[in-house]
């Protein structure tokens, strides 16, 4: 029986087991990396207990929380407090079905390839806020649900801005498609000609994961922990998992669209290395970024982050946008 | 708009700061696997001696009792006879018990002792599960006889630093003083060594 004979549905269903291996993995060595960079840059050794230098603190971490107690508070609505960190992390993973990874003559590495691949992006990215909102909401408690309304509240000013950077990038490339956009790039990433849209972009990708400085969701100083409060032991993980899920994901779309996907950097594309490795090297230098601006900046205050997303972020997307259009429209 | 520009460089300022920190040494001391040396006049655990013909030092004259500012010392006497001679003097200590959760560790037993016979050690690692664990017993202060004859007060290394505690005038005081003063980080780590073996400089080592 050749490859060719196998039917579809056992090939997609193999390639989303290994990607939703690779991508748990990830996830647990993203957040040890995490845990240790952070400890460096204040002066700590990080987690060197378990295992050497720390490897097997992720395995520790998942033993604990999946021992622990499943709490559901009493004035909890159960059906939605249970369904929202499985929300949130069938969202983060289902993303990944369509990310190219890498090309090869064969075509592009990729579960499914979708020809309107970011409306797709942004369609599923946005869902996920609901399982933050409704976690917040149906704990039936008071920080969950002002972490929750400042979820929806952040989601909102903030993916305006996001949208609009990508915009830029769509126009010149001519596709919504993601391969499409990366072969576009084979000459010059859109960083150099979009460069506005990729800060903004950067801005707006460290508030839709909720992370410092734009934590407001989970804001430990004022809201304890914000919309997972009231959650424990393996609902409390999924959405840990979900957080660096989206991370990586936000790392992804950022590399596809403005870094160059797989091409190689600074001419080195004669090199015999994989574009998976560029790929995969992109990434890590997203992630880093994340934990190096976790580590420096502190909390936004909740009103001057509302002011940032819509009176600099939006104006600023909205003026690349159309100086972009014009370009576009006059050189052809 | 230079306000906002000011904002940027110092954002651009605090990253590059925290990117230094990450390559910067540690000041950490990971503490069950490596020690921190402490001063040599340090309070730890107590220790009743003997001499060296494996006769007890206590003579059971209760001065530690009453010097103890929290009473935490119960001291019950015995004559020496002549079958059974304990200690060289008249008296022994027939019970000698120290409750080391009252304890301050001020040294005030040490000091009242005629016959140097309880010392403090630099030994601090007394945790334990029950409160009765640290109601310490004869058969857990003196020293065993194979042990030899315990710490002397003035065998530790000797001399009162002029500066208690400041930095500045460290170089004055004796190489193994360097920890005590040491508050920086920087000199922490460079008295960073394996237990206190470094306090009985005549015991198996050469750092």
């Amino acid at each position: 029986m050749s490859i060719a004979a196998v039917p579809l549905w056992v090939v997609i269903l193999v390639k989303s087991a290994i990607l939703l291996l690779v991508v748990v993995t990830t996830f647990a060595y993203a957040m040890l990396a995490e845990r240790k960079v952070l400890g460096w840059m204040q002066l700590r050794p990080g987690p060197n207990r378990v295992g050497p230098w720390g490897m097997l603190q992720p395995a520790a971490d998942a033993a604990k929380l999946i021992l622990k107690e499943d709490l559901t508070p009493r004035s909890a609505d159960p059906l939605i407090y249970r369904l929202a960190p499985f929300i949130s992390l069938l969202t983060a993973f289902s993303v990944y079905a369509i990310i190219p990874f890498g090309a090869s003559s064969a075509g592009t590495w990729a579960i499914g390839n979708v020809n309107a691949g970011i409306l797709f992006l942004m369609a599923i990215t946005s869902i996920g806020v609901y399982g933050i909102t409704l976690a917040g909401w149906a704990s039936g408690s008071k920080y969950p649900l002002l972490g929750s309304v400042r979820a929806t509240a952040q989601m909102i000013s903030y993916e305006l801005g996001m949208s609009l950077s990508f915009i830029g990038v769509l126009i010149i490339a001519g596709t919504t498609s993601l391969d499409g956009i990366v072969n576009a790039q084979a000459k010059w990433w859109f960083i150099g000609p979009q460069l506005i849209g990729f800060l903004v972009y950067i801005i707006t990708a460290v508030a839709e994961t909720n992370r410092t400085p734009f934590d407001l969701v989970e804001a430990e100083t004022e809201l304890v922990a914000g919309f997972h409060t009231e959650y424990s032991g393996l609902r409390f993980g999924l959405f840990f998992i979900a957080e660096y899920v989206n991370m990586v994901t936000v790392s992804c779309i950022a590399t596809l669209i403005f870094l160059g996907g797989w091409n190689a950097p600074f001419g080195l594309g004669g090199l015999p290395v994989p574009g998976l490795v560029w790929f995969v090297m992109k990434i890590g230098f997203f992630l880093f970024l994340y934990i190096w601006i976790r580590a420096t900046l502190p909390r936004f205050r909740y009103d001057r982050l509302m002011a940032f997303g819509w009176k600099v972020l939006l104006p600023v997307a909205t003026l690349n946008l159309i100086i972009t259009a014009i370009i576009v429209a006059f050189k052809g | 708009m230079r306000k906002q520009l000011y904002n940027v460089t110092a954002i651009l300022k605090g990253l590059s700061i925290t990117f230094k920190f990450m390559f910067a040494k540690r000041p950490t001391i990971e503490y069950p696997s490596v020690k921190k040396q402490h001063s040599p006049r340090f309070h730890g655990l107590h220790e009743l001696r003997r001499y060296g013909d494996g006769k007890e030092r206590c003579i059971g004259c209760e001065l530690c009792s009453s010097a103890c500012p929290a009473n935490a010392i119960t001291v019950i006497g015995a004559e020496n006879t002549p079958e059974d001679r304990v200690s060289p003097g008249e008296r022994h200590a027939a019970r000698y018990e120290i409750d080391e959760l009252r304890c301050i560790f001020c040294g005030m037993c040490e000091e009242a002792c005629p016959t140097d016979a309880i010392v403090l050690t630099p030994r601090f690692e007394m945790a334990d599960y029950r409160r009765g664990s640290f109601i310490y017993s004869k058969d857990r202060l003196l020293v065993p006889p194979e042990a030899g004859v315990g710490l002397a007060p003035d065998e530790r290394p000797n001399g009162i630093p002029s500066d208690l505690g400041r930095v500045a005038d460290i170089k004055s005081t004796t190489d193994v003083d360097r920890g005590y003063g040491a508050t920086h980080r920087g000199e922490i780590l460079k008295t960073q060594t394996k237990g206190l073996a470094l306090l009985r400089p005549d015991q198996d080592n050469n750092t």
